[in-house]
């Protein structure tokens, strides 16, 4: 409920940018894909997104530091970056959904089990498995090898998990006015997160070009490279935000009881980390 | 030295901030609102968002109209007319594509967007700018859905529920332009549900708890976290779309070890839950209307809340009922079948409740209480023949036949739709000062109920007999109740330029409306001028059971 003060802001020319540059990198990258042409205003439409953003964020901090923000507004933002969370779980529950529908249904009917074993006439051969190494139709190659999960997968993973410690870490010194501390564990965190990413494009390169695990290579190749693509996705916008969290905190932006960008982005990050988790168990794991 | 400076900065902030939280402050640009073209692109108000969004929704209705009209000329006699079978399909599915997302669901977000501020005490949105936004990337989605009929090989052309492979290996090239469009429309879903929620839930006047809000706003609530729930698993879809067609994945190609199927389930998961999203402001939308012309409280009030919740929660249970004809297995079957029907329960409380809300009420007609009562009882029919769709083994002859067609216009047009029309009928005079002219707005009424049943109740009976969904021809024995469904479509769809004469009146002039337009009407926004001004509850008011105390 209100407690009987609003804070109602002004007009702002951000949205309408923001729906110009969204509108152009989403027409572009279309024009790429199916003209192979017009890759630029693809990229220029994604550089004005980001510009946008930092403008209407930059506005967003100004006012905030204007102390024209109150406790409402400050349940209002809570609540959107909660909600705004869940649907982005949605979005990669879809993904994990579509992961698990074709390992415990799909693969198996076409391999002739079920009541719906009918699918097996369409390729006799074929043989069920996961991670599928041969598809059902020959014009289609599977990847050549795999991964091991124990490799780069586990040490990604005890980077993300360390992060999400870290920056723990670095909430709390900020809660406890330990501003410098804070600095040092979040610096840590984006270092953290840098090191994921870099580990990644290594896995990345070694499973394209060595493996043949590609986005071709049947359904595992799409499945893989989908899942792992837009959880790198979600780490590279994770670590952008925590790198502005940490100028933030460097020229004193946050109080130890007002710190909702700090909080938004750490549960962002924690978010991303829980994902990953998912990812380890189901995509590389078993 | 990096943490001594700062300090400063943020005392400072903190110190400013306790001076200005006693009373309302409003941002630095609001006294001097830009004019003209700029007003509407860069505005933050509650009620300039809601118009627009009004006036969008109503464009596209005239589109997808006009596109639905081209379906029933071709369809008036049997054998090839007036166009081509691939133009025909793109027809059917722009049509579709276009009522669900820029007609109805924009209705309703602009309805949310001027009604629920003004019923829970609010002065505007919670995040105003992210509705400017949300807004604004409907036009940018659209413009870019039309503009791929004129694309070499046409616009999309798989029906609005777009089944691989239809959608991926056989698709024209546009498709992925229909997938950006989709994915653009699909944020401005999610971003106004996050608003919406944000608004529900921390902006309400003080006193009023969520048992005291208006049906209409916690059907919203309800209808806000449907949004946010599905709208990414539709984005995951369309991207798994998108990556089949250009990269080569193999999602929904079984060659690859994908499945098809796959892709229906992933629709439909989204899918049905998009029905109730059209559905449930409908219903508190009647269940605001249906009290007010009854001059008695809602029946059930706590009932109707609960069994909204209840259909929001079924509907993630169901989606496959969509699919009973694919090859699912029997356990499957059985499964969607039962869960499909036990959505009837909280749907026959409603209806129920509202009928009991009339029961020995003292009844006026006026033109929103004509709407409601007739949302009631067609939307009961269409409820009806969705139960009949719900049996799985007699949906094997219904499956893909005009029954489907005539089933679910039931319930969008004389349901969602008329719905619509009621509120718009029912809230004019608070957006205008003056009540529509009721003589115009009875005669549009009955017309449109006269032209709606002609449309879509012989459709009943051509399904029945055999009739397929999304073709462009026929045999001879459907000839005469496809005549009459088109002579309906047409009656309807003249009928509702009467809507726009009344609109446009309604804005000019007429009778003047005072602050309660409706004996009757209890809700917060009958308590501000009409029409309302531009800023409303700056200073939130003291409310007790829904009621402002001062």
């Amino acid at each position: 409920m209100s407690s009987g003060s609003y804070y109602v802001p002004a007009h702002s020319a951000w949205p309408i940018f923001g729906v110009l540059a969204v509108g152009g990198m989403m027409i572009g990258t279309g024009i790429w894909m199916v003209h192979g042409s017009a890759a630029w205003l693809s990229g220029i439409g994604l550089l004005a997104v980001v510009l946008v953003m930092a403008g209407w964020f930059r506005d967003v901090v100004r006012e905030s530091m204007g102390g024209l923000y109150d406790d409402q507004m400050d349940r209002s933002f809570r609540w959107g970056m909660a909600w705004f969370i869940f649907s982005e779980l949605m979005f990669f529950a879809a993904f994990f959904g579509a992961l698990f529908y074709l390992r415990t249904f799909a693969l198996p009917w076409l391999d002739g089990e079920g009541a719906k074993g009918v699918t097996a006439l369409l390729w006799p051969d074929f043989t069920a498995s996961w991670p599928l190494m041969t598809p059902p139709d020959a014009s289609i190659a599977g990847p050549r090898e795999l991964l091991s999960p124990w490799q780069l997968p586990l040490a990604n993973t005890l980077l993300l998990v360390s992060s999400s410690v870290t920056l723990t870490v670095a909430h709390e010194a900020l809660k406890m006015e330990f501003r410098r501390t804070a600095r040092n564990w979040l610096a840590g965190t984006v270092v953290l997160g840098l090191c994921f990413l870099t580990l990644q494009g290594i896995e990345y390169y070694e499973a394209w070009h060595h493996l043949g695990l590609t986005l071709q290579a049947g359904v595992y190749g799409g499945t893989f490279f989908l899942l792992t693509g837009f959880h790198g996705l979600h780490v590279t916008i994770g670590t952008l935000i925590l790198i502005v969290m940490l100028v933030r905190v460097i020229r004193g932006h946050f109080s130890s009881e007002r710190h909702f960008a700090f909080e938004a982005a750490a549960w962002y990050w924690h978010f991303v980390d829980a994902v990953w988790i998912g990812l380890f168990l189901f995509v590389y794991v078993f | 030295m990096a943490s001594e400076q700062p300090r400063k900065a943020v005392l400072q902030a903190s110190e400013s901030e306790g001076a200005t939280a006693g009373g309302a402050h409003v941002g630095e640009g609001h006294g001097s609102a830009p004019r003209g073209m700029l007003r509407w692109l860069l505005t933050t108000n509650h009620k300039d968002i809601g118009t627009l969004y009004l006036i969008f929704s109503l464009s596209m209705l005239f589109i997808g109209g006009i596109m639905a009209l081209v379906i029933r000329t071709e369809l008036f006699q049997p054998g090839l007319q007036m166009v081509q079978p691939e133009f025909f399909n793109q027809m059917t599915t722009m049509h579709g594509l276009i009522m669900v997302f820029g007609a109805i669901m924009p209705a309703f977000t602009g309805l949310a967007n001027w009604m629920i501020p003004l019923q829970i005490g609010a002065p505007d949105m919670a995040l105003p700018r992210l509705n400017n936004f949300s807004f604004w990337l409907l036009p940018v989605a659209f413009l870019l859905l039309l503009s791929t009929l004129l694309m070499e090989g046409g616009g999309p052309n798989f029906g609005w529920t777009f089944y691989a492979p239809l959608s991926t290996t056989y698709a024209p090239p546009s498709t992925s332009f229909f997938i950006f469009s989709l994915h653009i429309a699909g944020i401005s879903s999610i971003l106004g549900a996050i608003n919406i929620i944000a608004t529900i839930l921390n902006l309400r006047a003080p006193g009023m708890r969520l048992m005291d809000m208006p049906l209409f706003v916690w059907t919203w609530l309800i209808t806000a976290f449907l949004l946010i729930a599905v709208m990414p698993v539709l984005a995951g879809a369309i991207t798994m779309m998108l990556f089949d067609i250009n990269f080569g994945t193999s999602y929904f190609n079984a060659a690859g070890g994908g499945d098809p199927v796959l892709f229906q389930h992933l629709f439909w998961f989204f899918g049905h839950p998009e029905v109730y999203i059209m559905i449930l402001p409908a219903f508190g939308i009647v269940s605001a209307i249906v009290p007010t012309f009854s001059r008695k409280r809602l029946f059930g009030y706590a009932s109707m809340v609960y069994a909204t919740g209840s259909i929001a929660i079924m509907s993630f249970l169901v989606w496959a009922h969509h699919m009973f004809a694919v090859g699912l297995p029997l356990v499957a079957e059985l499964f969607f079948m039962y869960t499909t029907m036990l959505i009837a329960v909280p749907t026959g409380v409603k209806v129920f409740n509202w009928i009991a809300t009339m029961f020995r009420g003292s009844i006026s007609f006026e033109p929103p209480m004509l709407f409601a009562i007739a949302f009631i009882v067609q939307f009961t029919i269409g409820g009806f023949s969705g139960l009949m769709l719900a049996i799985a083994p007699a949906d094997f002859q219904y499956h893909d036949t005009y029954f489907v067609v005539a089933h679910f216009h039931y319930v969008l047009v004389p349901g969602a739709l008329f719905a619509i029309l009621a509120g718009a009928y029912y809230w004019l005079p608070k957006w205008t000062g003056f009540y529509p002219h009721e003589g115009l707005s009875k005669w549009h009424f009955w017309l449109s109920v006269i032209g709606v049943n002609l449309t879509f109740f012989p459709m009943h009976f051509s399904g029945l007999a055999g009739m397929p969904r999304r073709i462009p021809d026929y045999a001879l024995q459907f000839a005469d109740f496809n005549m009459l469904s088109s002579i309906g479509a047409f009656l309807f769809g003249i009928s509702q330029l009467l809507f726009l004469v009344v609109i446009v009146k309604c804005a000019r002039g007429g009778v003047r409306a005072p602050a309660c337009a409706w004996e009757g009407a209890v809700d917060l926004e009958w308590s501000v001028p009409s029409p309302a001004p531009l800023h409303t509850f700056e200073i939130p008011p003291q409310t007790r059971d829904g009621q402002i105390i001062r």
